[in-house]
């Protein structure tokens, strides 16, 4: 599966397009990281628990728009996009979204 | 009084150690900037080198969440009663922006090029204590091009 966030992939041309493909997701740690992370508050720095938090919840969305894809037919994914939102305090949703392709 | 001493105790605490954690940022920042720009990074859809034959490209990404201190969150608050640049808050983007991109670009160390660079920010920690940023999100990504073997590498100079 090729991906990328640009109109084309580099070296192929598009053959036939599928339209819109999406995943998302929302996650949210156990409690114990939602401690450490507002002691983190006070000190300042990286939450690395909730950077890995949106590391997992990113991958689980872009295998999701992947799957989606390969139902399709297609064998890649062309302008993808990423957002991010907080529904709720230590929740987050990611939304992946792009263009399914077949490329040669 | 109890609770002005906690609050007292987290200045402290938050300034120091504030302090010194964006000290050691910044220069783990300037180290691997300086490693890392021999990698080509643009914010165009098209290589710099279009005549250049393309082997393969993918989706790279990098992020990191970062939080701002205790002191430097109450002087934002302070800074917002007279208006004006609010420094803190400044460094602690510009600090999230680089290092998300460090990352997008430790990701794919053999790579010869990154085009259409995107960072996005976003506010994680809504429904804490108030509405104040405590904590953002950097997401950087791009498209990672590698060239054919043998190619000449391409140069921003």
């Amino acid at each position: 599966m090729f991906v990328s966030n640009i109109e084309d992939i580099p070296g192929k041309t598009i053959t036939t397009c599928y339209g819109i493909v999406s995943g998302s997701t929302v996650r949210t740690k156990h409690l114990g990281r939602d401690i450490f992370a507002s002691i983190k508050n006070i000190f300042g720095g990286e939450l690395k628990g909730y950077t890995e938090l949106l590391g997992e919840s990113r991958d689980e969305a872009l295998g999701r728009m992947k799957a989606q894809a390969q139902q399709l037919g297609a064998n890649a994914i062309v302008n993808v996009r990423f957002s991010t939102s907080s529904v709720a305090a230590g929740a987050a949703e990611i939304y992946v979204y792009g263009t399914a392709v077949t490329v040669e | 009084m109890d609770g002005l001493i906690i609050s007292l105790t987290f200045l402290v605490l938050g300034y120091v150690f504030g302090k010194l954690a964006e000290g050691r940022h910044y220069r783990s920042i300037h180290a691997r900037e300086e490693i890392l720009v021999r990698l080509p990074t643009t914010s165009c859809k098209k290589p710099i080198k279009t005549s250049t034959p393309i082997s393969h490209a993918e989706l790279v990404h990098g992020h990191v969440v970062i939080s701002i201190d205790y002191f430097k969150r109450l002087l934002a608050g302070l800074r917002n009663f007279f208006g004006g640049s609010v420094r803190s808050y400044e460094t602690l983007l510009d600090r999230a922006r680089r290092e998300a991109v460090l990352r997008l670009k430790e990701s794919c160390p053999t790579a010869n090029e990154i085009i259409n660079l995107r960072i996005e920010t976003s506010s994680i920690s809504k429904g804490g204590s108030g509405d104040r940023v405590g904590s953002v999100e950097v997401l950087a990504y791009g498209t990672a091009i590698y060239y054919e073997q043998g190619s000449a590498q391409p140069s921003l100079l």
